[in-house]
């Protein structure tokens, strides 16, 4: 690849990007995939998703015989630091462009691929995720939704739950327990990409702490779906499962690009910060805040540094996992302190909500706190992650 | 983000780490490091000859005097692991000195002090005085202009390393001015020499007391670059700390975490226990924070950017204020998680504390830090 031509593709991604990106609307988009509420909402993330597809910025490293671009990974990275600068609208169906798709193309069939990737792409089919269950959470080795075989069937019972675009769904990455008697608990689960479809399944919305709705519980009486849905073989589910959690936390490379969640830019806050008045005074002229301040510019550049230097071999030889399983941890905890800290900016305008005509910034910071939590609780809780670095990056032995 | 500095790195800075590494590990084992606290001196003379030999006082000396000709970026990981194997020398004294003379020395100067200083010669520098001002440029010491030289008068304290220097660089007053002085240290009488008790054991620190004190005319400095020269000594410390205690997290929590796997309580492994593991998980994050900003700043410390960038600055006080905040955290949790023996002399883990202190009281601590970048950046 000569350098040549990834400079004219960036002149292009850039151009495009200037002259594409959506105006903001005049109703609040998402910050992130998983706080996809209402069918506006929906239906404009969609058309941003697939005309940003159809130009050629998603899926630009995927094969083109499955309706990716065909082009090298440093296309896409291009693409999506343009849509980045522009600060675009989010891609919509991110767990099939950063899960699903990445697993399809690795361990998927043939037919798989050419069933399920272009769909992917072009938003056309939405793509959520069964893992968590009513009564383990982050325990997902614990599931206890049955996959029962019956000819070129299976024939499901259970439920999920915190399913991300579980209403507006067409498939599902499923974890199911196809067998009772297995040795333990990780030896009896397969992976099934499932059809939400077909009958004997219903999704019922769930109210989030924000007062909107965002995912779904999701339940399971006696849906038969087709055993070609299966991903590897039956008890293989958790070996294919934590491989797709690696790509959720960004541990194996291969997905679509695009970007999925809104990072605060410090200089936002500190935009805040440079127009809020607490108590009547400028907030800047506040030691205490200014210190917090620059904590957090400290905690944003550390972050930027540390993922520039995980691609530097030479100086993460001593702990090469580290930085990379620490990012999700580090990421969701700074955006739900920053979007808190940016509460405490308000003083008493804090007081209010989204939609009051007096509230600052019409909620965002509101909203961006308490949806912050959907990201330090999915994908594994903070804690959860804390045990995944101590064992895995340090090397501690196993809480139980 | 580019305006707090970037990160990048070198190949000379590969190796040097690689090497220093490799050294440090085989010349400053825990015991070493014990056994040289109950000396005067404070370090090991062959270890010192050999870290000459090797160049590494001439890596950020130009090439014109003796040096190598590189720069900032290349020293900072052999402090690291100087930091990180807790290998005392006059290392840290010397490079400052150095890039005071390097900075705001005399050509006269620069051809001997600095070739005597790439040949393994080592120096130090005289700026802190009783008060605990951070401001290098806040001194009462003068310098009176008479017919025979330059007579001194006050005193210096935090003067690092001082019995095994070479040359010292000195502060002091003229006409109201700051003005630096580069002499040869031995015309320093023994009895001007006060060697202070400082909290880190493992550092060897010296008051001086400059009265009656004449020095000769030749070792005033550049009077045209005093304030620029103390500006870079002040960063330049800064980083040199912080890598020193980026290293000295690093050993923290590798030392934390061995006991953690073989201690058991209750009848468990106690980094099982998530009250543990978890706050050990937050100083590694820490560290691992620290040392993305150190070689951001390293790497904006170098020639990447044009003089007067506040960018190297501002990754400077970044990298030293998450140092600080790293090392303290990640020791003060190493002695509580020791249980009792955290509370002796023999757990390593109060080495690594005092370290943190020392290293955080030198050339300003986290807060000071974060003032500063109040002012740059906000």
């Amino acid at each position: 690849m000569s350098t040549a031509e990834l400079d004219d593709f960036a002149k292009e991604a850039d151009a495009w990007f200037a002259a594409n990106t959506p105006k903001t609307p005049d109703f609040m988009l998402p910050l992130t995939f998983m706080e996809v509420g209402t069918d506006q909402q929906f239906d404009f993330l969609r058309d941003w998703q697939r005309k940003v597809y159809e130009a050629g910025y998603l899926g630009a490293a995927w094969p083109k015989d499955y309706g990716g671009g065909g082009l090298t990974q440093a296309h896409q990275d291009i693409a999506t630091k343009a849509m980045r600068k522009y600060n675009g609208p989010i891609m919509l169906n991110a767990i099939g462009l950063n899960w699903t798709g990445p697993l399809l193309l690795d361990i998927g069939s043939e037919a798989h691929k050419k069933k399920y990737i272009k769909g992917i792409l072009s938003a056309e089919d939405i793509w959520c995720q069964g893992f968590s269950e009513p009564d383990n959470g982050s325990d997902l080795g614990n599931a206890q939704l049955r996959a029962v075989r019956d000819g070129d069937d299976y024939i499901l019972n259970g439920s999920k739950i915190w399913t991300t675009h579980g209403h507006y769904g067409k498939y599902m990455i499923l974890l199911a327990r196809t067998d009772m008697d297995a040795p333990n608990k990780y030896a009896g689960l397969s992976f099934i990409l499932t059809p939400m479809t077909v009958p004997g399944i219903e999704t019922r919305k769930i109210k989030k702490l924000t007062g909107e709705h965002g995912f779904t519980q999701t339940f399971f009486n006696d849906a038969r779906v087709p055993a070609d849905g299966l991903m590897g073989r039956e008890g293989e589910g958790w070996k294919i499962a934590m491989q797709t959690l690696e790509y959720e936390r960004g541990a194996r490379i291969g997905q679509a690009g695009g970007y999925v969640l809104t990072e605060i830019d410090p200089l936002e806050i500190l935009n805040l910060a440079r127009n809020s008045q607490r108590d009547g005074e400028d907030v800047l002229d506040d030691p205490v805040i200014a210190n917090h301040l620059v904590d957090f510019m400290i905690e944003n550049q550390a972050s930027a540094m540390g993922r520039k230097r995980s691609r530097i071999r030479g100086l993460t030889q001593d702990n090469p996992l580290g930085l990379m399983l620490m990012d999700k941890l580090v990421m969701t905890e700074y955006t739900r302190r920053i979007n808190q800290f940016a509460l405490g900016l308000q003083g008493g305008n804090a007081g209010y909500y989204v939609d009051d005509p007096n509230a600052v910034d019409n909620g965002y910071w509101h909203r961006g706190y308490l949806n912050a939590f959907s990201a330090t609780i999915g994908g594994g809780t903070s804690q959860i992650q804390r045990n995944i670095i101590g064992e895995h990056a340090l090397g501690l032995p196993k809480t139980r | 983000m580019s305006q707090f500095g970037d990160i990048g790195v070198t190949e000379a800075q590969l190796d040097l780490l690689t090497a220093a590494e490799r050294f440090c590990r085989e010349q400053s084992p825990m015991s070493s490091v014990r056994a040289l606290i109950e000396t005067d001196l404070g370090y090991d003379a062959d270890v010192w000859a050999e870290i000459g030999a090797l160049g590494w006082l001439a890596i950020a000396v130009p090439e014109d005097f003796g040096g190598v000709g590189l720069s900032m970026t290349e020293v900072v990981p052999v402090m690291e692991q100087m930091g990180r194997y807790m290998l005392h020398s006059p290392f840290f004294a010397t490079t400052l000195a150095a890039q005071a003379i390097v900075m705001g020395g005399t050509q006269a100067q620069k051809e001997t002090h600095l070739a005597a200083i790439a040949g393994g010669a080592a120096a130090t520098v005289a700026l802190s005085e009783a008060g605990g001002n951070w401001d290098l440029t806040a001194i009462s010491s003068t310098a009176l202009m008479t017919d025979s030289g330059y007579r001194l008068s006050g005193e210096k304290t935090f003067v690092q390393d001082l019995e095994a220097a070479r040359t010292i660089i000195i502060s002091a007053k003229v006409d109201g001015a700051v003005q630096l002085f580069c002499l040869d240290a031995d015309t320093i009488p023994a009895k001007a020499i006060r060697r202070e008790r400082i909290i880190d054991d493992i550092k060897r620190s010296y008051a001086l007391t400059l009265d009656g004190l004449v020095v000769p005319d030749t070792a005033l400095m550049d009077g045209g670059k005093v304030t620029q020269t103390l500006e870079h000594i002040h960063l330049v410390a800064n980083l040199l700390g912080a890598a020193e205690m980026t290293g000295a997290a690093q050993a923290t929590i590798d030392y934390t975490v061995d006991y953690l796997k073989t201690r058991k309580q209750f009848g468990k492994l106690i980094g099982s226990f998530q009250a543990l593991k978890h706050p050990t998980v937050d100083a590694y994050i820490d560290y691992e924070k620290s040392r993305s900003l150190l070689y951001a700043a390293a790497f904006s410390f170098g020639d990447q950017w044009p003089q007067n960038d506040k960018r190297s600055e501002i990754a400077t006080r970044m990298a030293k204020a998450q140092s600080d905040k790293a090392l303290s955290y990640a020791a003060d949790r190493s002695i509580q998680f020791h249980g009792g023996f955290g509370f002796t002399y023999d757990c390593d883990a109060q080495l690594y504390r005092r370290r943190a202190i020392f290293n955080a009281s030198q050339y300003g601590d986290a807060h000071y830090h974060k003032k500063k970048l109040a002012q740059l950046i906000l």
